[in-house]
């Protein structure tokens, strides 16, 4: 239609009392338009944003993502927010929408600078070793070995607001954030301290991303411990 | 002088013992309406069963969120302090197990336990009372097929002198009156059957009329609409054509609207989204007809007169700017919206209610229509509660309320504050 003959059609449009929307560009039948909601928070095609806590989702594992909407939709996990958004949603629709943004492969921002260094070595040697002692696992055993997350359900660690970190430890360690039973990340958080937390979370949001961020396709070693949220083939 | 005041106690104490008897015969014991005294079994009536308490959303109140089905533990916000919906499973313990098909009956038309307590009408038997003997033990068939769950019910957390038995009898014998209603030989069986859904099984009037200060719902047969106790959200009028009448929509958009939440003049949103994803969109197309036909016929009350709206220049200028760079790339540049993602604001009753209460939820957080398999990818409206500040949201809806001909009360901040 020629511009002359559009901007007709829209006049004529409004002159029937119709809508003016016979002009208007379609609303995309996309996944991208159906998201919206997501991306108000979790930034342009889910990238973290700037704003210090909302969790980047793009390029995360399909399985978790739809877990936790699931969570929040079930009351596993605790943010008004997210429960009002999912809540009359199904789990075919949740499902298409986690496969949408763990499709997305994206470029991550720079790491944020180490608040404290003492801090950021307690961390590292946590997520890299862990503490036998506690009966603590490193991160890089069920996160992977570039704590980028495995498929098809563990998310990376990396590329987080520090704050977010800290927040979703403390929500596991004080029962907030729940998984499907038995949840293994409840049982850690638990034999953390307040301290080894704030650790883990500053060496992590500080971490550089490797140059390739995608999530592991598989563990070297079965999981350390029994997760609910996992497919039963992946847990010892 | 003593001689007057002993007679004046004791006609003081007189009246007292006429009122509780008042209270006793209004709220006197009544045996359970007739019915079977097994509890059905048939597959029939199972499945029946299992129909009418979808249709019933009995799950809303029964089924905590990610718990067991019907195994109790909701938490129901009232004025009065926190009720716990029960373990209906048929555990003998803590649900339901000891109880007979004449006691179910009994809880439902008469709103007491299997003990002869009476029981908080925030399970609604003042609605309840009008469905079928029948229907009751269908349902009681259907509770009886469950998994027996052992989970204790949670103690109510009513304030004191709410949560005793004889505040209970006060407030049946001022406001409930058991027993079903005739059906109405001038109408057709339809609406019948649409009017007993919508006041019985469906209880529409717990949300869309108002309550008086006990709770109770007042005249709750015309569902003039009425704020939400304990939640945010304003429950239109069903019988106003500016609110959510539907008497002059065709049936079958009444009917779309119930069953995939979404029709050509509007959607649900909030709790009555929650409404049609758990319990309308599973009922049957005739009931759904029933349930618009008896709408339909509901009064259509146009809106009260009122002087012309004044509106803030400055605050339709802001809005304005602020509907152009948030909100027309969905809505359209008049609001005309986008039909099958986006509804319209122009001419949207929603927009223009009387209260902006519902208005400022879905701008804070945003929302989507329910998922049903009418409409299962549905799109939605993203939050603007942490993008902005309360006299920005304030400014932006009062231009939605003034704009292309909507012509609605503005909005200042203190709304938003006490809505959001």
């Amino acid at each position: 239609m020629s511009a002359p003959a559009c901007s007709r059609a829209v006049v004529a449009a409004a002159g029937l009392g119709l809508a003016a929307w016979a002009a208007a560009a379609p609303v995309p039948d996309t996944l991208a338009e159906r998201t919206r909601p997501c991306t108000a928070c979790h930034g342009e095609q889910g990238r973290a944003t700037r704003d210090g806590f909302f969790p980047r989702i793009a390029g995360k594992p399909a399985g978790y993502l739809f877990n936790q909407l699931v969570n929040f939709r079930d009351g596993r996990r605790a943010n008004q927010a997210m429960t009002f958004l999912v809540k009359d949603l199904t789990d075919a629709y949740l499902l298409e929408m986690a496969g949408h943004f763990a499709a997305l492969d994206l470029p991550y921002p720079p790491a944020v600078p180490v608040r404290s260094a003492a801090e950021a070595a307690r961390g590292e040697a946590l997520a890299l070793r862990g503490d036998p002692a506690r009966r603590l696992p490193a991160c890089t055993a069920c996160h992977g070995e570039r704590l980028t997350g495995v498929l098809p359900a563990v998310p990376g660690l990396l590329g987080l607001p520090r704050d977010y970190l800290v927040g979703q430890l403390g929500a596991w360690r004080t029962g907030q954030r729940r998984a499907a039973e038995p949840d293994c990340m409840a049982e850690l958080a638990q034999r953390l301290t307040g301290d080894d937390l704030v650790a883990l979370a500053t060496w992590l949001a500080a971490r550089p991303l490797p140059s390739d961020a995608k999530p592991a396709a598989a563990l070297p070693e079965p999981l350390p411990m029994r997760c609910g949220s996992q497919p039963p083939a992946a847990a010892r | 002088m003593r001689r007057i005041l002993r007679r004046l106690l004791l006609a003081l104490g007189g009246l007292l013992a006429v009122l509780c008897a008042l209270v006793l015969w209004l709220d006197r014991p009544r045996a359970p309406q007739a019915g079977s005294d097994a509890p059905a079994t048939s597959p029939d009536a199972v499945a029946r069963g299992a129909y009418l308490a979808r249709a019933g959303n009995c799950a809303a109140c029964h089924t905590a969120r990610g718990g067991a089905p019907f195994a109790g533990g909701v938490p129901i916000d009232t004025p009065f302090g926190v009720v716990y919906g029960s373990n209906l499973t048929p555990d003998p313990e803590t649900g339901l197990g000891r109880w007979s098909a004449a006691d179910f009956r009994r809880a439902m038309h008469d709103g007491r336990s299997r003990d002869g307590r009476r029981l908080y009408p925030a399970f609604p038997y003042p609605n309840f009372t009008r469905i079928p003997p029948a229907d009751a033990d269908a349902l009681f068939a259907y509770l009886r097929s469950l998994a027996p769950v052992r989970q204790p019910n949670r103690a109510h957390a009513v304030r004191f002198p709410y949560d005793t038995q004889p505040a209970l009898a006060v407030w049946r014998a001022l406001f409930f009156r058991p027993g079903r209603e005739p059906p109405d030989p001038a109408r057709a069986p339809e609406w019948n059957r649409g009017r007993d859904l919508v006041h019985g099984l469906g209880h529409c009037d717990a949300c869309h009329a108002p309550r008086n200060v006990l709770g109770a719902t007042s005249r709750a047969l015309e569902l003039g609409g009425g704020l939400i106790p304990m939640q945010k959200w304003y429950a239109p009028s069903l019988a106003a054509s500016h609110e959510a009448g539907v008497a002059g929509w065709p049936v079958d958009e009444v009917v779309a609207l119930l069953k995939t939440g979404v029709a050509p003049r509007g959607s649900v949103q909030g709790p009555m989204a929650e409404v049609v994803f758990r319990s309308l969109q599973h009922l049957s197309d005739g009931d759904l007809r029933a349930m618009a036909s008896y709408l339909q016929s509901l009064s259509s009350a146009p809106p009260e007169p009122h002087d012309p709206i004044v509106r803030e220049r400055s605050q339709m200028a802001r809005g304005a700017e602020l509907y152009e760079t948030h909100c027309a790339g969905c809505h359209g540049k008049q609001g005309e919206g986008a039909p099958g993602a986006y509804p319209a604001l122009a001419g949207n009753r929603g927009v223009t209610l009387g209260t902006p209460t519902n208005l400022v939820r879905v701008l804070v957080h945003g929302g989507y229509l329910p998922a049903t398999a009418g409409n299962p990818r549905p799109f939605g409206m993203p939050p603007f509660g942490h993008v902005l500040d309360d006299a920005d949201m304030a400014a932006l809806l009062t231009y939605l309320r003034g704009a292309w001909g909507n012509d609605a009360q503005p909005v200042w901040p203190v709304d938003v504050l006490r809505w959001r």
